[in-house]
């Protein structure tokens, strides 16, 4: 039928007929393999023992191509693919650069470890509702995300990876747990439709959706002294990220819901999605609007400012340990908001980092909870105590990641706040700078305060220091390799990145070079000029 | 509802929107129609039948839960931009071969393909959706 009625018409001023090599395909192998993985697994989602081993088969691919991804990326620069081989803006383009590749490769090794994470302590019944078929979708939508160069796509990615976290919120069906999808999902439906009324106006006015080709043509508008509407469409992509990201005030959905689901998905939301919307916060307002960004950099300054000390204090105020690090999530939030509120070279590389090193030490966090949930019996800190007597081991890797969220050295913490605090004072903004420093204090005296009540007192309350505390006795979880690895595998990242930032330092000096000079994106996408 | 002359139409009925569902998702290529709409007369199709003679007969009739249907679909889909990457080009770049059989041409893409995805996809969610739902009611 097609090839006999279709005309004939020369083909090759819409498609592209130079060979695209295997290396490039690096670019969508991070989707195509999870959602191959995902589908595996819903297929085999009955056969509980074999989910974990398809799912832990999987995201080391995952892990592999991300890896093998980034260090493509670092040889040949920023590289693209167009699907279906239509040239851009007609066909939709993944675009991988330092920022995104990444980004996504952190992210692999975060779900990594909440995968093995999640082999100890989802039970059967969590297997067969789908941890892992969401898990690997999940990480569809976030690789997809963090390596699309359309922004309509970026859109599509937000939903994959929204729905698939719903799933994985509703997964124990508790009453307490449907109560905080709820708000979970009310306010994050109406920050999808924020983006998608904003897209569609940006559509309106440039008739493109590719990320490089608007990036272009907002830099020609900028050049001619107008922003224009663009001015509302910037508004609304702040207002729709800004509740992805958990920013002030549009972030009481996050200490709502993060501390309601098993402890694997709290693990893998606290460090992968609110990232995701920083990215795209920095993928947009630095590689795309600049000129919005420059309009709206006090907003965003204030903003930061209270995402950081309304988070900070936040997280005093709370009793329960989850609840505590989902307000210490939100303390990085507001960091990173300041590096783009900067905007400098060094803020936006400030900032890059800080996403970075809070994916890895937010998911260390709450897998770390999860031990002490099941050492304690609760994660309450009336209900904790003793546990360094328990296990001084876990006390001190406790103390390591407490000490890199708070920034102090020598952890991975360290680096970025300080390129951020620099960044800020150098472009005048003191009380960034001012913020970031306080906010620090706020979160060392929070984590002191889960450190002293859970490990340092002899038990829980009511009994007496020197006492020896009725223990329970040890739950059967805790001698699994599962549980343990992945935690001690981030706190090593974490330990290895405060002492070695150099490598990491560069990446995402380059990451943030690339965002603030797009030349080289767009001549990914569309050639040599 | 559930009255004889429906019970006894319901199987017959059913079969024949699944053919012609099929037909709808192969006419898809050249004309209106396609995948999801295909898919859509399928699950009402299994909705129907569902609702006359219970969900459990359904259930047995399809084997598979729908659940892994849309997943069989999801995969096949995935799957139908692979064999671009052999021949050099990029992701989802349509290829296709022209067979010639009983005296007719053939084109065999793999856009087709994918648009078979999409039809398990939709089967699959829909008929889950509803055959949960009908189980509700009949409780």
């Amino acid at each position: 039928m097609a090839g006999s009625n279709a005309p004939h018409v020369d083909l090759s001023q819409a498609m592209t007929t130079a060979p695209v090599s295997a290396a490039d395909w690096l670019i969508v192998a991070p989707s195509i393999i999870t959602i191959l993985g995902g589908t595996i697994a819903l297929m085999a989602r009955k056969n509980t023992d074999a989910q974990p081993k398809v799912a832990m088969l999987f995201l080391t691919l995952l892990v592999g191509a991300n890896g093998a991804l980034l260090l493509h990326v670092l040889q040949k620069g920023v590289v693209t693919m167009v699907m279906g081989n239509w040239l851009p803006p007609f066909g939709i383009a993944f675009t991988a650069d330092a920022l995104g590749a990444s980004l996504s490769l952190i992210a692999s090794i975060v779900a990594w470890c909440a995968g093995l994470y999640g082999a100890v302590t989802i039970d059967g019944t969590g297997r067969r509702y789908g941890f892992y078929p969401f898990l690997l979708l999940l990480m569809t939508g976030v690789s997809g995300a963090f390596l699309t160069g359309d922004i309509f796509n970026l859109y599509v990615w937000f939903e994959v990876l929204l729905i698939s976290s719903y799933g994985l919120l509703v997964l124990g069906n508790d009453r307490i747990q449907l109560d905080g999808t709820v708000k979970y999902g009310i306010l994050n439906l109406i920050g999808t439709n924020l983006f998608l009324i904003a897209t569609g106006l940006l559509y309106g006015h440039f008739g493109t959706l590719n990320m490089a080709d608007i990036a272009m043509k907002m830099r020609e508008l900028e050049a001619g002294g107008s922003v224009g509407p663009l001015a509302a469409v910037a508004a609304l992509y702040f207002l729709a990220f800004a509740m992805k990201a958990a920013a002030f005030p549009v972030n009481f959905w996050l200490p709502a819901s993060y501390h309601t689901p098993n402890v694997a998905v709290s693990a893998v939301f606290a460090g992968l999605l609110t990232k995701v919307g920083v990215y795209a916060l920095i993928r947009v307002f630095v590689l795309i609007m600049p000129g919005a960004r420059d309009y709206f950099a006090d907003l965003i300054a204030v903003v930061a400012i209270l995402t950081m000390i309304t988070g900070g204090l936040g997280a005093l105020a709370q009793a329960e340990v989850r609840r505590v690090f989902g307000y210490l999530v939100i303390v990085g939030i507001g960091a990173m908001l300041a590096g783009i509120a900067v905007g400098s070279l060094q803020g936006v590389a400030g900032a890059i980092f800080y996403a970075i090193h809070s994916i890895i030490v937010m998911t260390a966090l709450y897998l770390a909870a999860g031990i002490m949930q099941l050492m304690g019996g609760s994660t309450a800190l009336r209900k904790l105590g003793g546990l360094y007597g328990a296990n001084p081991y876990f006390a001190g890797v406790f103390l390591v990641l407490g000490f890199a969220v708070a920034g102090l050295p020598p952890f991975s913490g360290f680096w970025p706040k300080l390129m951020l605090v620099e960044a800020s004072i150098d472009a005048g903004r003191t009380w960034v700078a001012f913020a970031i420093l306080a906010s620090g204090f706020l979160t060392t005296l929070a984590i002191g305060r889960v450190w002293i009540y859970s490990f340092w007192r002899g038990g829980p309350e009511g009994v007496a220091d020197g006492c020896a505390p009725i223990r329970l006795a040890p739950a059967a979880e805790l001698s699994s390799p599962a549980l343990w690895v992945p935690l001690l595998l981030l706190t090593g990242l974490v330990i290895y990145l405060g002492l070695q930032p150099e490598a990491l330092l560069q990446l995402v000096q380059r990451g943030a070079e690339g965002v603030i000079d797009p030349s080289a994106y767009i001549r990914s996408v569309f050639g040599e000029p | 509802m559930n009255t004889i002359i429906f019970r006894t139409i319901a199987p017959y009925l059913a079969a024949l929107m699944i053919l012609f569902s099929i037909f709808v998702l192969l006419r898809g290529h050249n004309e209106p129609g396609g995948g999801f709409i295909g898919g859509l007369i399928a699950a009402s199709a299994l909705a129907i039948y569902g609702i006359a003679c219970g969900v459990t007969s359904v259930r047995r009739a399809i084997r598979v839960h729908p659940m892994s249907l849309a997943a069989f679909g999801l995969f096949i889909a995935a799957l139908a931009g692979l064999p671009s990457l052999v021949l050099k080009q990029s992701y989802m770049t349509t290829q296709f071969v022209e067979l010639h059989a009983f005296g007719t041409q053939i084109d065999l893409l793999t856009p087709m393909l994918f648009d078979l995805g999409v039809y398990f996809v939709v089967v699959g969610a829909i008929s889950s959706i509803a055959l949960a739902l009908e189980e509700r009611e009949s409780d």
